[in-house]
């Protein structure tokens, strides 16, 4: 058995892309509210509270929906390693401007709870049934060589067949997700999969 | 009351970001949790932030929440009876 990226997913502020083949363009650069609806429609989901999603959430969703939506997968058999820069930003800002006045002093429960980056991790396993080992990893850009020795570490050291891992980011600004399915095949079986090493970002050009 | 009901349901699309919910699809005698509109914990409070950053309401006792916010007409009734 090896470790090899069984497939991937990359949403940016032009395409979302599931292993090469464009799933959404954007070519109107739509806000990313509206661009991640346009996603959430394409992949025919119904689920309703990805609406009350901050868009960091909503992002890793939809990466994660990509990459495992149409799958048999039982939860506690992944794992999801993540990367992110810019932690929460977006909701803290908006939960900051809630609170800045003390004379209009109305904090939103709603975007308080997303005032914390692994949440996303949260919501991808809540969606997905996921019970395995999950973390969120601050790095200024996707660390491969670091998350290859994490990921490869934690099938060593435990049962899992699958780990997701990847970086997710937002601002409204700027944006990306990029993820990879990771997962232990039969080395005869690797044909239609790619090499899980301390590069395998570059999977992704 | 009725136009209270109808601005009530518009006002917690918005602040619940209910996007595939409707006005007329609330009902205003049918529960809003559960089986309801399918609300949830975090829901409530922001519907206790609501009805005091809109209607100037305040929800003293949050265990009185549970009857408070059963429907439409309760929420409604609660305003009417405590709106200063």
């Amino acid at each position: 058995m090896e470790t090899r990226v069984l497939k991937y997913a990359e949403i940016n502020s032009s395409k979302a892309i599931r292993n090469g083949e464009v799933v959404v363009d954007n070519p109107s650069q739509l806000i990313a509210k509206e661009y991640f609806k346009e996603i959430y429609m394409a992949l025919d989901l119904k689920y309703p509270k990805f609406y009350k999603m901050d868009g960091l959430c909503q992002l890793a969703l939809l990466a994660t929906e990509m990459l495992i939506g149409d799958g048999d997968y039982k939860g506690d058999e992944i794992a999801i390693i993540l990367g992110n820069k810019n932690a929460s930003l977006s909701s803290d800002k908006q939960h900051y401007a809630a609170i800045a006045s003390k004379e209009n002093y109305f904090p939103s429960p709603a975007v308080f709870v997303y005032t914390l980056p692994n949440i996303m991790l949260g919501e991808i396993c809540i969606k997905h049934k996921i019970t395995g080992e999950n973390s969120c990893f601050m790095m200024e850009n996707i660390d491969a060589d670091f998350l290859h020795t994490y990921v490869s570490h934690l099938f060593e050291a435990d049962n899992y067949k699958y780990c997701i891992t990847g970086f997710v980011d937002f601002t409204e600004e700027n944006y990306i997700a990029k993820l990879f399915l990771a997962g232990s095949v039969d080395s005869s079986d690797s044909e239609a999969t790619y090499k899980f090493d301390k590069t395998f970002n570059k999977i992704i050009p | 009351m009725e136009q209270l009901k109808e601005n009530l349901k518009v006002a917690i699309i918005e602040a619940l970001n209910l996007e595939d919910v409707s006005k007329e699809e609330i009902d205003n005698e049918a529960p809003l949790f559960g089986a309801g509109l399918g609300l949830d914990s975090i829901d409530a409070l922001e519907l206790i932030v609501l009805l005091e950053k809109e209607y100037g309401v305040k929800v003293e006792n949050p265990e009185d929440g549970k009857d408070i916010f059963q429907s439409i007409n309760t929420i409604a009734a609660f305003i009417e009876k405590n709106q200063k």
